[in-house]
């Protein structure tokens, strides 16, 4: 079992197959969006004379700039709230034995259950009445809220595992619960807050539904708002979407392959159940 | 007391480590020293009273009334808005499509995220940079995968060149353009995005298969499958459940690919619940019916993923 067989040669060969064939749309993504819309070689055939033209290009016209900046500011800022809020609730709900806090816990639970669809209509009412369609706080707002249960049970969990003798000395040292959570349990989770944020981030940058409506007709969108009207003006010259869906994706590549071990990880960690 | 002092009594303390109190002193000593506060809860509660439960209970009220999101007045219609559903052909292919895709998805992406777990998870040299490749499609924005296999599955898109390439061509296919095919040219596009995602969940809960076990059941005679499904499968219970889970609801609730690829189009064919949510709503000002919709949706995600952890909460109880 510990020796590279002939068997375990034959499997390296088909996963690395398989791995090439996953890997083609995206070499695809980047091989069309630094050839000329007027090469007519296969989207396959490596490019021979690279152009950057389809970046600068799109970089103006689907406005990315403004984009990136809008979805930056909306992933910050809602991530921070969520981390914030979601561990200091869940620091009761894994300690406190009593009634209610189980009670809190259920509710909280029912918010993985319900889909936002059913929320997104009132909500859009609401916030329509309150004058926030086409400012980005409301997205804030929004994920803020949205991501609560989800981030309160990850933590929720996390706590629970942590021993109480931290607490304790940090009791007899004369801390109050303020002082104990800011100094001792948020330390002691930051695994688990490591997992909270890149899950996060990745949902608020990536959602596509919400800030389309909330947004739509404001000047600031979202990333994967601007690129979808960007695309719906220019549909057939690929090359131009392409460098559009280069430049949008790369900041999520680039921290990805930067820190792929830490994310994998992550994922799996906060996942497991 | 000097630092050395210290440092004594703390490898002290190390050495013969305080016996853990049980569970009743504990509980007194938590309490003694001054408990949680309850308002901690307060901020999230908050956000997530105005966000998530409120306008739920909202929607789910709405749907019993003819609101067109607008209009001061609502009447109460009881299960018009249901009885409209049930008759609305393009509203009950909608629900078929969802089911399709939501199943689609679930089987054909855990059993090849399963499978590349298992592949990666092997004595392989590559096995560190195929995890992170097989991954990557999962982070990537869902609307720039959505437009990017749309271009791949055009009439003279890469795929038809490639199948051309391999004198496949008897298999070349409008892909988004064909009303029988596109739904599964949708399902093909999920399924290539987070079949890492699956992998990756897999691969954490293989980890906890015992090696030893697995040797002995070798010696023992038992073949790959035996193996797999006596030593594995049970280690991997928890981390199907999770996956299941996972992939029921985001099918059910698949909007961005589908909006982006097709708009639900050739005609209804590729209409998800979630599409034709938006439409109704936000397209064709019919507020009250979407969230009818949307509650139907609700029904739906909450039986199926309840059922499933069910399911499997027993199999994985009998390990």
């Amino acid at each position: 079992m510990n020796r590279y067989t002939w068997q375990t040669f034959i499997l390296e060969a088909v996963m690395v197959l398989v791995g090439v064939l996953f890997f083609l749309p995206v070499y695809i993504l980047v091989n069309l969006a630094l050839k000329t819309p007027d090469d007519q070689s296969s989207p396959l055939a490596p490019v021979t004379n690279i152009t950057f033209q389809n970046f600068s290009d799109a970089w103006s016209q689907a406005n990315l700039g403004q984009a990136l900046l809008t979805s930056a500011f909306v992933t910050v800022f809602s991530v921070l709230i969520i981390v914030a809020i979601s561990a200091l609730a869940a620091y009761p709900l894994a300690r406190v034995t009593k009634r209610w806090s189980k009670w809190l816990f259920f509710v909280f639970m029912l918010g993985l259950l319900l889909p936002f669809q059913l929320a997104l209509i009132p909500l859009y009412t609401t916030i329509r009445d309150l004058g926030l369609l086409g400012n980005p706080i409301s997205l804030v707002l929004y994920y803020a809220g949205l991501q609560v249960p989800f981030s309160v049970f990850l933590y929720t969990g996390f706590i629970r595992a942590v021993p109480l003798d931290y607490e304790e000395a940090a009791a007899i040292d004369g801390a109050g619960p303020l002082r104990s959570f800011f100094s001792v349990i948020f330390p002691l989770v930051r695994p688990i807050t490591g997992t909270v944020i890149i899950l996060n981030v990745l949902h608020v940058w990536n959602d596509f539904l919400t800030p389309l409506l909330y947004l739509s007709g404001s000047s600031q969108q979202t990333v994967p708002v601007a690129l979808f009207s960007f695309v719906s003006q220019y549909v057939s010259q690929w090359n131009l979407v392409f460098a559009g869906l280069v430049i949008t994706i790369a900041p999520i590549l680039i921290a990805y392959f930067a820190m792929q071990n830490t994310i994998i990880k992550g994922f799996a960690s906060g996942l497991k159940g | 007391m000097s630092s050395a002092e210290s440092r004594s009594l703390a490898v002290a303390e190390a050495a013969a480590p305080v016996p853990p109190l049980d569970r009743r002193t504990r509980k007194f000593t938590a309490r003694r020293i001054g408990t949680v506060p309850w308002w901690f809860v307060v901020p999230a509660l908050v956000f997530f009273l105005f966000v998530v439960l409120w306008p739920s209970v909202q929607g789910a009220a709405y749907a019993f009334t003819n609101w067109d999101g607008l209009s001061a007045t609502k009447d109460f219609v009881g299960l018009a808005q249901f009885e409209r559903l049930l008759k609305d052909p393009g509203g009950v292919g909608a629900v078929v499509h969802t089911l399709l895709i939501a199943f689609a998805i679930t089987v054909v992406q855990n059993l090849i995220g399963l499978l590349l777990a298992l592949g990666v998870h092997s004595k392989i040299k590559s096995r560190n940079i195929l995890r992170v490749a097989l991954f990557t499609p999962a982070v990537i924005t869902p609307v720039a995968t959505g437009y990017l296999w749309k271009y791949l599955m055009t009439p003279d898109g890469a795929i038809n060149q490639l199948l051309g390439f391999f004198g496949l061509g008897a298999l070349q296919h409008d892909w988004l353009g064909d009303a029988d095919v596109a739904l599964w040219s949708i399902v093909a596009t999920v399924v290539w995005q987070f079949a890492g995602y699956s992998m990756v969940i897999f691969l954490a809960g293989l980890q906890g298969v015992p090696e030893d076990v697995l040797e002995a059941s070798r010696i023992d005679g038992a073949g790959p499958f035996r193996r797999f499904w006596y030593v594995v499968r049970p280690e991997l219970a928890p981390a199907i459940t999770i996956n299941l889970m996972l992939s029921i609801i985001g099918g059910l609730k698949l909007f961005d690919q589908v909006w982006v690829m097709t708009s639900g189009g050739p005609g209804t064919s590729t209409d998800t619940m979630s599409t034709l949510i938006y439409k109704n709503a936000f397209q064709f000002g019919d507020f009250s019916y979407g969230i009818a919709m949307a509650l139907v949706l609700t029904a739906f995600v909450a039986i199926l993923s309840t059922a499933q952890y069910k399911l499997l909460g027993k199999q994985g109880g009998t390990k």
